[in-house]
C-alpha cells in the first residue's frame, strides 16, 4: 500500500516486476536505471548469485516529481523468477500497489509464462489481492528473438482480461518506459479514487 | 488481509521523531531508522545523510520480510528482534506495534544491553503513536477523504509526470 507523509509532503508506491525465470524482469529494471537522470533514481540494489541470478529481488527507486506539492515516489522490485524461488516471491508482493507481468514471448516458454501468472494470483491472494483489482500491466518481452508466438496467441494465454500491454525488448530498452509509465499511471489514477 | 494505507500526519510526524531523537541519546546511537514493513522509510535521526536510506530501509524490510518467514516455518508468529554485529558497527532491528521496523545503528560507545533496554522503553511509546495514527487515518477515511491530495488531480497532471 502507498504511503502519504503530509509531514516530508511525499507519497511513495510500490511496483513489483512479475514473470518466469530469465524473461527480463531485472533487464527491464537495470534498462531504468541506466536511462534515468542521476538526481530522479537512487541506488539499485541486485540480491543476486553468483550467475545473476535473482536471489531475492532488485530494488530501484525512483523520483518521478511533485503532483500538487507532493513528491512522487516509486520503488521498482523484481521477484526471483525461478520456480523454487516461491516463499521470497510472496514477501516482495507485500504493500503492492501495481504489477507489471514480464512474459516470455519464445514459444517454448509459453507453459514457463502460464504456471508463473497462476502463481501470481495465488501469491497476490493469500497477501489478500486480487490481481484484476490491482493496477497491472502485461509486457510481451524478447519480441527481437526470431522464434516467439505472435501477440495474438499470447493474449490469448496471458492477458484474457484485456488489461494494458505492451512489446518490449528491454536488452535495448524497447518499451521498458512506455511499460512502467503504463503502470504508474494506473496506479496514480487508484489513488485518485482514493482506494 | 494486507496491511491499510499508511498516512503520516505533521503532529505525529513530530511526536515520533521526538521519541527517536531521544532514543538516539539515550542509547548513545549513531542513526535510528523507522521503516515501514513494505519497505517505505518513515523517519531517521542522527548522521543519516551518510547512509543511502531508501535503500537501508527496503533492505530491512526485506530483511524482517525474510526472517519472518523463516519463523513461520518453525512455528513462530515472527521474531520480533534482529541483531546484526559487524566489526565496528552493529545493527538493532526491532518490530514495534507489528507493523513498523525501528533500526538502531551504533558501535562500540554503546552496548546491545543499553540499546535493548532504551529501544524496549521507546516501542512502547511509538506503538501509542502509531495505534493513535491509524485510528486517525480510519476515521478520516471514513468521513470521506475530501482532504486527500490526490482526490483532485487531473489526467493532465499526471501526464505531465511523464514528459
Amino acid at each position: 500500500m502507498s504511503f502519504i507523509n503530509y509531514a516530508s509532503r511525499e507519497i511513495n508506491c510500490k511496483i513489483v516486476y512479475y514473470g518466469p525465470g530469465l524473461c527480463g524482469k531485472t533487464t527491464n529494471l537495470q534498462f531504468v536505471y541506466q536511462k534515468t537522470a542521476p538526481d530522479a533514481k537512487g541506488k539499485m540494489i541486485s540480491l543476486a548469485t553468483e550467475t545473476e541470478r535473482t536471489l531475492f529481488f532488485d530494488f530501484l527507486p525512483l523520483s518521478l516529481g511533485e503532483i500538487r506539492g507532493f513528491k512522487t515516489r516509486f520503488h521498482l522490485y523484481t521477484v526471483p523468477g525461478q520456480v523454487f524461488y516461491d516463499a521470497s516471491r510472496k514477501l516482495i508482493l507485500k504493500g503492492v500497489d501495481g504489477v507489471v507481468f514480464v512474459a516470455d514471448s519464445q514459444e517454448e516458454r509459453i507453459d514457463a509464462n502460464i504456471e508463473s501468472l497462476e502463481n501470481l494470483r495465488i501469491n497476490l491472494k493469500e497477501q489478500g489481492y486480487d490481481l484484476d483489482k490491482l493496477p497491472y500491466i502485461v509486457q510481451y518481452n524478447k519480441r527481437d528473438l526470431p522464434n516467439v508466438m505472435t501477440v495474438e496467441e499470447l493474449r490469448r494465454e496471458l492477458n484474457p482480461t484485456n488489461v494494458p500491454e505492451f512489446e518490449a525488448c528491454a536488452t535495448t530498452g524497447e518499451g521498458v518506459f512506455e511499460t512502467l509509465k503504463a503502470v504508474a499511471k494506473l496506479i496514480l489514477i487508484d489513488l485518485k479514487k482514493g482506494k | 488481509m494486507s496491511n491499510p494505507q499508511l498516512v503520516m500526519y505533521d503532529e505525529e510526524f513530530q511526536e515520533i521523531n521526538d521519541v527517536i531523537g531521544r532514543l538516539l541519546k539515550e542509547a548513545n546511537a549513531k542513526v535510528i531508522f523507522l521503516v515501514d514493513k513494505n519497505g517505505q522509510l518513515i523517519s531517521g535521526v542522527g548522521e543519516t545523510e551518510r547512509f543511502d536510506t531508501t535503500s537501508l530501509a527496503s533492505l530491512t524490510a526485506g530483511n524482517i520480510a525474510a526472517t519472518g518467514g523463516l519463523a513461520k516455518l518453525i512455528g513462530e508468529k515472527e521474531f520480533s528482534i534482529l541483531f546484526h554485529e559487524g566489526e565496528k558497527d552493529n545493527l538493532h532491528i526491532s518490530i514495534v506495534g507489528g507493523r513498523v521496523i525501528l533500526v538502531v545503528l551504533f558501535d562500540s560507545r554503546s552496548s546491545l544491553g543499553l540499546v535493548r533496554l532504551r529501544v524496549k522503553k521507546s516501542s512502547e511509546e511509538l506503538s501509542t503513536i502509531f495505534e493513535k495514527l491509524m485510528k486517525k487515518s480510519e476515521e478520516r477515511e471514513k468521513r470521506g477523504s475530501s482532504e486527500f491530495p490526490f482526490a483532485e488531480i487531473t489526467d493532465d497532471d499526471i501526464d505531465n509526470l511523464f514528459s
